[in-house]
Parts: structure tokens; sequence; C-alpha cells
């Protein structure tokens, strides 16, 4: 039979469903324009007037009748759903469902993890991808370099958490290990080597990091009381935004520096690091950054490329120093794009779910809202809950949702 | 900038190793997927990966030839002569004849194994063991070898888990399902979206400015909302779980971007163009197809490529809306991750089986990657 | 026999009307250019008739035929864009065989009409190749075969020639010339900013104003008896200088005097109510010459002087009674900044516009 063969049936399918695609909207054409509203008789002109009105609506139709019932109905049918228990047969419940949900400890879990993900992963791959275009842009290999850095965007999340959970595997102590990890791991021993990349290097590394951010808070914080000069109102919070972001990682950064001299680090012992608590969170967001880096990176080189020549050379002329021409000339010329670059990556974030699937199914204090989600809905079949922190992803989203369909539409006039 | 006067070579090296190392850093994981989908069980749990690349020190356990065959007298006692390794020399660096030492003597030496009993090895295997006619009798003596191996890579996995392997381990049928779900989910979008966007790019008609609106809202709608209405929706309709419903979802997740994209495509196009058309006698359906399709031929392929990954790598929307109990309908990315439930040591077959099933993204990545930057930019830059 | 004919056209994009009461009768074999300042709706008028636009007021016939309603393929009209238009994805053959292909003629027909077209337009060696392998002449000859190939009743052009350098312009400006003569029977209409090719290819002109027709004309009938101060501003270059007069005497002729002592007798009929009414008075910068025998129209001080060799132009200060005076005059002219010229011009030159710009020639 036909419908045994995988291959076939898909055939079929594409045959039949691609014609039936072309024959729906050359037929409806036809029939419009002959049966219809026929362009000939006394009518004539009338008629081929009445077929052009219609037939945008001929070409529309499949597109809308698929976006209203697979993206706009179910925003209102899941609403429905988490205001009413599927036990009591779809009775209303009002809020119960959502109350329930917030007395369950991992739905915190999964609001704070995915509040992590949603300040590191954006901002990591944005970094990345920004230091990347830059760098790649200036070489003669640059391209090549960026297509592979571009890659992992071809792989999926599965494929993704596959290959680092090689990295990250443990093995027992006694055997050879063959995650990355590991074996770089139990290569220290806590003497003089170790102190100096584990310690001298992350600290540098974040005193340097510190004094990036504290430098481009302070340009902010210059401009900002310099003030005076009419900016946009949505400047105003996005930038104090960042002001908060900025100090929050300065805070964040010092506290590391400090827990790194005061933490006593198990050297010797392999670990099993997707399951070290807080973490492990970190080592699952690796792997969305490895992937969106790229992407990122493809965006911003192209806005980069996008910056008239001019002004960088007139900044050469001034006297700028390559830092003070990536932060102060080239950054606020292509901080249109970071938004976009930056939004959309939270986009996928607040989506995020087959890398926590994959890896640890949310255990070990790994879990976010997608999974929590799934979770309720085909684990504890429960769609009340289950459609209540769908509903949660729902109003994270639309801020996002509002801000782009305000600038499409001011962009149509 | 390097044509700028004054300007230190030293920080061009440090732009070179800054690059090369991200290059490596972002090549490094998917490279030692790669290296270990050739590797035996034993290679991989033996050591790392990046320790395949090299020859290695690797312990070995052959066996002298059967006395009962081999043995010939020499005066009262007997010998069996040979090389452990027939035909495939490689360097000794050590060996021993029990367990306990495995390498107490070099190559060379003669072990003495009490009563006289006396074993020889060479450094290029041969061997002769010597003794009385009650020693050289029973099975062959074993020797432990250790010796320098050289990288040594197998098409074994990808043999086990495209053909010969059972139930989990065999991904050909889920590789084929795969592509069932991909290539319709894939064309379809584009013909609906493709008219649409023609509709909204070039056609008058009252509603268009809000429709626009409407479909970049509808672009970022999070997919999990439509979940469970469409389940049900399905499972009240007939259409249960299967190609069907995972087609339509498809079709329709992908519109929103197929449509933003190709409109904006479109609408780039020039007028004189399709109003010539117009004056030549097209009407609004040979426009689209004779002179709208050819044009768009880039966005059309940016689109086909994002729908084509996203369709392939996807897992939620095949687990929700494909695939059953019974799961004949499984996909690559469903059954990887059952595999890393079930067989999560087995590192040959999940890389190999990984490896499968992000090959094929690969090479459209490689091949059409002009297209997708293309699309990206489309998508995100104004 | 009348090819083309509008009758009350009108187009309003909601509020906004850009063309007003358009009443044209163009006959079989004109060459019809539209010209008039940018915005003024030339373009929109040519859609219109090509059923590009629609029409919001009015009739339009096609060889007798009202043709409103009937779309741009079923008009027996061809355009060619300003842009060209061409399908990038199709060779020249195939842009030129496009529209008969459509139109369901045999594989013969097309090719026929395809290669013979081709060979008017020397374009044989180029059929096999794509658009952007074409220089931009060779574009355009492509759009015009594009048009001829379909035999069209009515060749609508829309600034054909303004995305080609200035030499070629001149050459595809004859080259459109002679094709209008080896297709006598062809109607035309054609927009353009420029006047030298309206003047040169039309045999009428339209000139169009905020979206009403100041004037439809043969182009001499525009240059000599324009119809109101804006055309007689709008054909010729420079353009007209117009200067603020009382009318002193009415008959046949009528006298005028300028505030500054000036004087003409223009052989222009006026009647009695005319008398004392301000006017004005128009000169042609090429009719000027300088008085000599200390009969003037205008006194006016020289501010610029350009020696061009063949002419010297001369700007004069402006006065509160006319704009920047100007002046064509043949050969050289040695004239120092500052001095004062007398100027005057035969009679028969001058023009007479009243106080709300119409000529007294059209009352
Ligand atoms: N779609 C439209 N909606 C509103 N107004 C329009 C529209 N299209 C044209 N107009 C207006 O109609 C007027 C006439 O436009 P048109 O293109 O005919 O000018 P034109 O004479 O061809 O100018 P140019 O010489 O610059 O080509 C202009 O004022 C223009 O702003
Ligand atoms: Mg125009």
């Amino acid at each position: 039979m036909f419908t045994e063969n995988p291959a076939l049936l898909g055939l079929m399918t594409i045959v039949i469903g691609v014609g039936a695609c072309l024959g729906y909207f050359f037929f409806s054409n036809v029939i419009l324009d002959k049966v219809i509203f026929p362009a000939k008789g006394p009518n004539a002109g009338r008629n081929i007037n009445r077929a052009n009105m219609i037939r945008p609506w001929l070409f529309l139709f499949p597109a809308l009748f698929g976006l209203t019932l697979y993206l706009a109905y179910p925003v209102f049918e899941t609403l429905r759903l988490s205001l009413t228990d599927r036990d009591l047969g779809g009775a209303f419940v009002g809020f119960e469902n959502y109350r329930k949900m917030m007395n369950e400890d991992k739905f915190w879990e999964a609001v704070r993890n995915n509040l992590l993900w949603l300040v590191v992963v954006p901002a990591a791959s944005t970094a990345f991808g920004l230091l990347a275009a830059q760098l790649t842009d200036r070489i003669r290999w640059g391209n090549f370099a960026k297509s592979l850095i571009f890659m992992p965007m071809a792989i999926s999340f599965v494929g993704a958490s596959v290959i680092f959970k090689l990295i990250y595997d443990t093995r027992p102590a006694d055997q050879n290990q063959i995650g990355v990890l590991n074996a770089v791991w139990l290569k220290f021993d806590g003497g003089i080597g170790s102190i100096f990349t584990l310690q001298l290097v992350p600290t540098l590394l974040l005193i340097g990091f510190v004094g990036i951010v504290g430098y481009v808070l302070w340009t902010f914080v210059r401009d900002f009381t310099a003030g005076g000069r009419n900016r946009s109102v949505w400047l105003l919070p996005l930038q104090l935004v960042m002001a908060i972001g900025g100090l929050w990682l300065i805070w964040l950064s010092i506290g590391s520096i400090v827990d790194i001299w005061v933490t006593e680090l198990p050297y010797g012992q392999p670990q099993t690091w997707l399951t070290i608590s807080f973490w492990n969170n970190f080592f699952l967001m690796v792997v969305l950054i490895w992937i969106q880096t790229g992407f990122a990176m493809v965006i911003l080189s192209a806005a980069l490329r996008g910056i008239p020549e001019e002004t960088v050379e007139a900044a050469i002329v001034d006297g700028a120093n390559p830092f003070q021409i990536f932060f102060k000339i080239k950054v606020p010329q292509i901080m249109g794009t970071i938004v976009v670059v930056w939004t959309t990556i939270t986009l996928t974030v607040l989506k995020i779910f087959d890398i926590v699937f994959a890896m640890t199914n949310g255990q070990w204090e790994t879990q976010v809202l997608a999974n929590y989600m799934y979770d309720k809905l085909f684990r504890a079949s429960d769609w009340g809950i289950g459609s209540a922190s769908a509903i949660v992803i729902m109003l994270l989203v639309t801020p996002i949702l509002v801000w782009n369909v305000y600038n499409a539409r001011k962009e149509m006039r | 900038m390097a044509r700028i006067a004054g300007k230190k070579s030293r920080l061009t090296w440090a732009v070179h190793i800054s690059v090369a190392l991200l290059v490596v850093a972002w090549l490094f994981p998917t490279v030692g997927l790669f290296v270990s989908s050739f590797r035996t069980a034993d290679q991989i749990s033996g050591s790392g990966w990046w320790a395949a690349l090299f020859p290695a020190e690797q312990n070995e356990v052959y066996r002298t030839g059967d006395p009962d065959d081999d043995r010939v007298a020499v005066g009262d006692m007997f010998e069996v002569k040979g090389n452990i390794f027939e035909g495939e020399p490689r360097n000794i660096s050590s060996w021993g004849v029990s367990s306990r030492d495995v390498s107490a003597f070099a190559p060379g030496e003669t072990a003495d194994m009490g009563d006289g009993e006396t074993l020889t090895l060479a450094d290029d295997g041969a061997y002769v063991w010597r003794g009385t006619d009650d020693q050289i009798s029973g099975r062959g003596q074993r020797i432990f070898v250790t010796a320098l191996v050289p990288p040594k890579f197998s098409l074994e996995n990808y043999r086990t888990i495209l053909f010969s392997g059972t139930g989990q381990d065999n991904m050909a049928k889920a590789f084929f399902n795969t592509l069932t779900v991909t290539i319709p989910a894939t064309i379809i979008p584009i013909v609906v979206a493709a008219f649409a966007a023609y509709a909204l790019a070039w056609m008058e008609f009252p509603g268009r400015a809000l429709l626009i609106a409407a479909i970049v809202g509808l672009l970022v709608v999070p997919l999990q909302l439509a979940l469970i209405p469409l389940l049900r929706l399905h499972l009240a309709i007939g259409i249960g779980k299967g190609y069907m419903g995972v087609w339509l979802a498809h079709t329709a997740f992908g519109m929103p971007l197929a449509i933003y994209l190709l409109r904006n495509y479109m609408v780039g196009l020039p007028r004189d163009i399709i109003e010539n058309a117009k004056v030549d006698g097209a009407t609004d359906f040979q426009i689209f197809t004779r002179i709208i399709v050819p044009l768009s031929f880039p966005a059309l392929a940016s689109f086909a490529i994002f729908q084509f990954l996203w369709t392939w790598n996807d897992l939620l929307v095949a687990k929700v809306f494909l695939i059953d109990a019974t799961g004949s309908t499984t996909v690559m990315t469903n059954q990887i991750v059952e595999l890393l439930g079930t067989r999560g040591g087995n590192w040959e077959i999940l890389a190999t089986a990984a490896f499968v099933s992000i090959a094929v993204p690969l090479a459209v990545f490689f091949a059409m990657q002009r297209y997708l930057v293309r699309g990206l930019l489309a998508g995100s830059v104004k | 026999m009348t090819s083309l004919s509008l009758k009350d056209v009108s187009k309003s994009y909601g509020a906004v009307e850009v063309l007003r009461n358009i009443d044209l009768d163009i006959q079989q074999g004109e060459l019809i250019v539209f010209v008039g300042p940018s915005g003024c709706g030339k373009s929109t008028l040519l859609r219109m008739i090509a059923g590009l636009e629609k029409i919001t007021g009015g009739t339009l016939e096609i060889d007798g035929m009202v043709v409103n309603d009937v779309p741009p393929a079923q008009r027996g009209i061809a355009m060619v864009f300003q842009s060209y238009a061409l399908y990038p994805h199709m060779t020249v053959y195939d842009n030129m065989a496009f529209a008969l292909k459509l139109a369901g003629q045999s594989r013969d027909e097309v090719d026929r009409a395809v290669k013979s077209a081709a060979e008017t337009l020397q374009l044989d060696h180029l059929l096999d190749r794509l658009p952007k392998a074409l220089s931009g002449g060779q574009r355009q000859r492509v759009a015009i075969g594009r048009a001829i190939v379909r035999d069209p009743k009515v060749f609508l052009f829309d600034e054909p020639l303004s995305n080609l350098d200035a030499a070629l312009r001149v050459a595809t400006r004859i080259e459109i010339a002679q094709l209008k003569e080896s297709m006598p029977e062809s109607t035309m209409v054609y927009v353009t900013h420029d006047q030298v090719e309206a003047m040169t290819l039309a045999s009428r002109i339209v000139v169009l104003h905020g979206g009403d027709i100041e004037q439809f004309g043969e182009p001499l009938e525009l240059y000599e008896r324009p119809a109101n101060t804006f055309v007689a501003q709008f054909i010729g270059s420079p353009a007209m200088n117009l200067v603020d007069a009382t009318v002193v005497g009415t008959g046949p002729s009528t006298e005028v005097k300028m505030p500054d002592g000036g004087h003409a007798l223009v052989p222009i009929n006026s009647v009695e109510s005319d008398l004392d009414t301000s006017v004005k008075l128009g000169v042609r910068p090429e009719d000027l010459r300088l008085s000599e025998d200390g009969e003037y129209l205008v006194a006016a001080k020289v501010e610029i002087v350009e020696a061009l060799g063949e002419t010297t132009v001369v700007y004069c200060e402006p006065r509160k009674d006319h704009d920047a005076f100007i002046v064509k005059l043949p050969g050289i002219h040695r004239i120092e900044k500052g001095t004062e010229l007398r100027l005057t011009a035969a009679p028969g030159k001058l023009h007479l516009f009243d106080s709300n710009g119409e000529s007294f020639l059209y009352r």
C-alpha cells in the first residue's frame, strides 16, 4: 500500500498538497473571471472592477484561514482553557489555575531560570556576535570564519544538546574522562598553574569586564547628566534598564571575584556538571549562546558594514583609538540593529524548550517555563495549569509584540 | 582600515589570533561529535575523542597459535612460532604474559614462565614459544601487548544506525519520517504565503495595512499557545495525530514569517515592471506566476531554508501533533531524545545518530548560506 | 479621425483632486506631448489613458469606444516607462514576445513580429541577452520595441529619455522622430520635462499646470501666441520677461506705459474698458535689443553678464514692477556690470496679458 511507505506518502502529499494549492488559486481565479463576473456582455467593465475587488481575498484566503485558525484562535482558546478545569468538565474556575500554579515551587523555579536565561543569553550572544562581527570584518579569511561560527545555526537544539552532553560527560574518577570539560578540569591540581588559570586569569578577565561595563555606564551617565538635548521618550526607559543591568552586572562580577578566591575547589574529582544546581543553568545556556552567536554576528556584521566609512575616518583623524571608535562611533550607529538582534534572541529564549527537555528535562533546578508547560500538558495532563503557564509566556512576549506592531505601522505610513 | 598610515601590525596579529580562537571554540563541539561517530564503543570509552587523532598507546591481548595445530618438535622440546599481528605490524613498547603485569618485558626479551617454558617476542610481533610437551598444549598462550596504535576510524556506527541496527538503534525509519514531515511542510507554506504576500504587496483592498500589522503581531506569538487548542481541534475533526496534522501545523506556524519576508521583498520590486505586465495583458495570476515568482526567487529560497531547518530540527510540534503511542511516526529529533534517555552512555550510537540528523541541515546550510543570510537580514533589519 | 478623446476627465485621490475637467481630442497619427512642472499630473493623465489609474470622472474614448472600465491590455495601447520596466529575468526576445504570447498568438506570428521590430530598432544581435547585459540606450530601444510589436493604436511614453545621458538623449530623440515618421498611422502620447523634446517631437503640445490644461496647440503657436502668463513663461528658455504696465490707449493697437517711463505700442486689439487697467507686457529675452533712438520699453541695471560667444545673456536687477529681467543679445557685447540698458523690441514680438494673466489674443 502507498500509505505504508513514508517516502511515497510524502511524495504523494507534496503532489496533492501543492497541486491542490495551485489548483485552488488557478481555478478560483478562472471561476471569478469566467463564471461569476464574466468580462463580457453589457456589464463587462463593472464586472472586471468587481472581480478585482474580490481577487485579493482569493489570494489571501488560505493564508488568513491558517493564521486565524492556528495562531489567532488558539490565543483566545488557551486563555479560556486557563480559566477552566478539565476535570470538572471544563467548568469556569476563574483564576484558580493561576493560583495553583503560583503555589508551585517548580513554577517559580522556572520563572527564575527563564529570567536568568533572558538576561544572560541575549547579552552573551549579542556580545559575542558583535565581537565576532567586528573582528572578522577586518581580516581576509573573515567570511570563512563567519561561516564556521554561523554553522551551529543549522543544528537542531536536540543535536546541540547531544553535542554538549558529550562535552559535559562524566566518568568515574579512575577512568579516562571523555568529556572535555572534566578532562580539562582534572588537569588542575591546586598548584601554581591552577591558581593562575582558574583564579588569576578569571579575576583579570572579570576586572576587565567590570572596566568595560563601567566605562559604558559612565558614558551613559555623562550623556544623561549632560541632558538638555531632545531625546526620544522611548530611549529613556531603555537607558534606565541598561544602567540597572550594568550595575547589576558589575555587582555580580565583583561578587564572583570574591567567590573565586574564597571557594575551595574540589580538585581531582570529576564533576557531573549538569547536576550542580544554579550553575547547571549556565551550562545549558552555553548551548543556546553557541547557536545564537552566529545569528547575531551575521546581522551585526551587515550593520557594521552599513556604517558610513567617513564617520570612522573622521574619528581616526580626530584621534580616536580603536576602542573609542568601536564604542563611540560604531556601536551607537548600529544601536537599532543591536536592539533588533536582542529582541529576536529574547523571543527564542522565552520559548526555549528542546535544550532543557533533552539535557536535564528540568531536573536539578533547571526548569524553564516552556518545559514546565509541556510537563503540565502532556505528563500531568493538567490543561488548566498548562494553559495558564502558556499565557504567562504570552504575557512575557506581549511587550515585544506591541513594539513590533507599533514600528511596522509607523513604517507603513 | 589597514590602509591607514601608522597602524601597528601587532594589532592585526591579535585580531587574527582572536578570530582563530573563536572559530576553534565554535567548531570544537561539533568536531567532537563528528570524530566520535567514527569510533567504536571501546575507543570512545577508552579515551577522549581529541586523543583519537593521534597514535595512542593501547593494551591488547593476543594468543599464540594453537599448539595442537602449530607446534613442531625441536629436540625434546616443542615450539610454536608465528606473528601475533599477522601482517599488520605495529610497534610494541612493552609486553607481558600475565594480566597482573602486562608490561613486564621489553620487545626482544624472553619471558621465563617457569620450568623452562619461555616466550620470546620481537618488536615486530614475531614470537617463539618453547617448552615441554606438557607445557605446549591446550590453548595458545596469552600475550599482553602495549603497542602504539595509529588512529583508526570505522563506518561501523553508521552501518548500525542506518541499516543493521534494531529498534531504537536504527534511524532509517525516523530519517524518512523526518523527510516526510519536512518536505511538504516546506513547500506548501511557500505557495500559500507567496500568493498572500503578493496580494498584500501589490493589490489594493481595504484593510490591507491592518492585515500587515496583524501578521507582524502573529510573528511573535509563541507556538506553545497553540498546542492544546489545536490538538483538541485535530482530535475533534478526525485528523488526530499524524502527518496531516503536523503538516498543517508547520504550514500555519511558518506562515507569518513567510508572508512577512516575501511581502517585504515583493514590495521592493519595481512598480513599473508590474504595470507594464498589466499593459501587456497579464492577469494577476499571470503576473504572479510569470513575473513575481521568478523575480522573488531569492526571498523564496531564504524562506525555504528557514522553514526547512525549522521543520527538520523541530521537536515540539512533532511530539504534540505527530508522534502517537505506537511511535511508528517518530522523527529523528525525538528518537535522539529517547536515545539520550535509554542509551545515555552509548556515545557511539548517540553521536552517530545525532550526526545523521544534523548532516542534512549542515549540507543545506553550506550550500545555501547566501540565501539564509539574505533572509535573516530581510527578516530583522530594515 | 479622432483616435483618443477625453471628455471632462478628472482624477482625485480621496479628497485631493489632481486633475480637473480635462478635455482633449487627439487625431490619429498625431504625436501629442504633455509638458508641465513636476507634480502637475502628466503621469497621472497618461496612466489614466493606459488604464493603470481609475478614472474618477468623465469619459475616455479610444477609437470611438468608451474604455473607462476596459483593462489596460484590451485598450489597444502600449506604454514605455521611464525606467524601461524590462522583465529582468527574460531575454530581450522574451521581453518583446511576452505580450503576444499572453494574447495567445501562434509561435510563428510572435517570431515574425519580434524579428521585424528588432530589425527596425537594430536589436537583432541582442535578442538572446538579458536586460542587465544591455546599455541604457539599448534597454530604451528594447522598451520601445516591446511597444512596437504589439502594434497598438496608441503609444504612451512616460519620460522615456530622462534616464539617458545628454548625448544619447539627443540621438534617441531623433530615433523616436524617425520611428514616428515610419508609422504615420499610429498615435503617440509623450510625457516629458524637456522643452526641446516637446518642441521638436510634438505635433501638438498640452501644457498642464496644477491639474488643468493651460493651453493645447502646436509648438510654435505656444511659443508665439501663449494663452497666458504661465504658458508664456513655461515655453521658451530663458523664460519670457513680464513687466507691469498700464493701458493708456486702446483700439486695434494697444498703447501701454511702464512705471519707469518706458512706452510701447502693441499691435493687439483692445477695447475701451481696458483703458487704465493694469496689464503685463511680455517680451522674450531673445526679442529684446538695445535701443538706439532713445525710445525704450524698459531701462534696467545690469547685474550679471554671461558671454557665451554666439550670444550674450544679460541679467538685469529685479525691480518692483518686474522680476530679474533677462536679455539675450546675439553676438558679443562688452557690457559692464551696473550700466543701465535701454531695451526695446519689435512691436510684433510683444505679448499682452490682463490682470488675470490671460492673453489679450484669446479674449
Ligand atoms: N497615489 C497617490 N495618492 C495621492 N496623490 C497622488 C498619488 N499619486 C500621485 N499623486 C499626486 O498627484 C499629482 C500628480 O502626480 P504625477 O505623478 O502625475 O505628476 P507628474 O506631472 O508626472 O510629475 P513628474 O514630472 O515629477 O513625474 C502629484 O501632486 C502627486 O503628489
Ligand atoms: Mg511623472
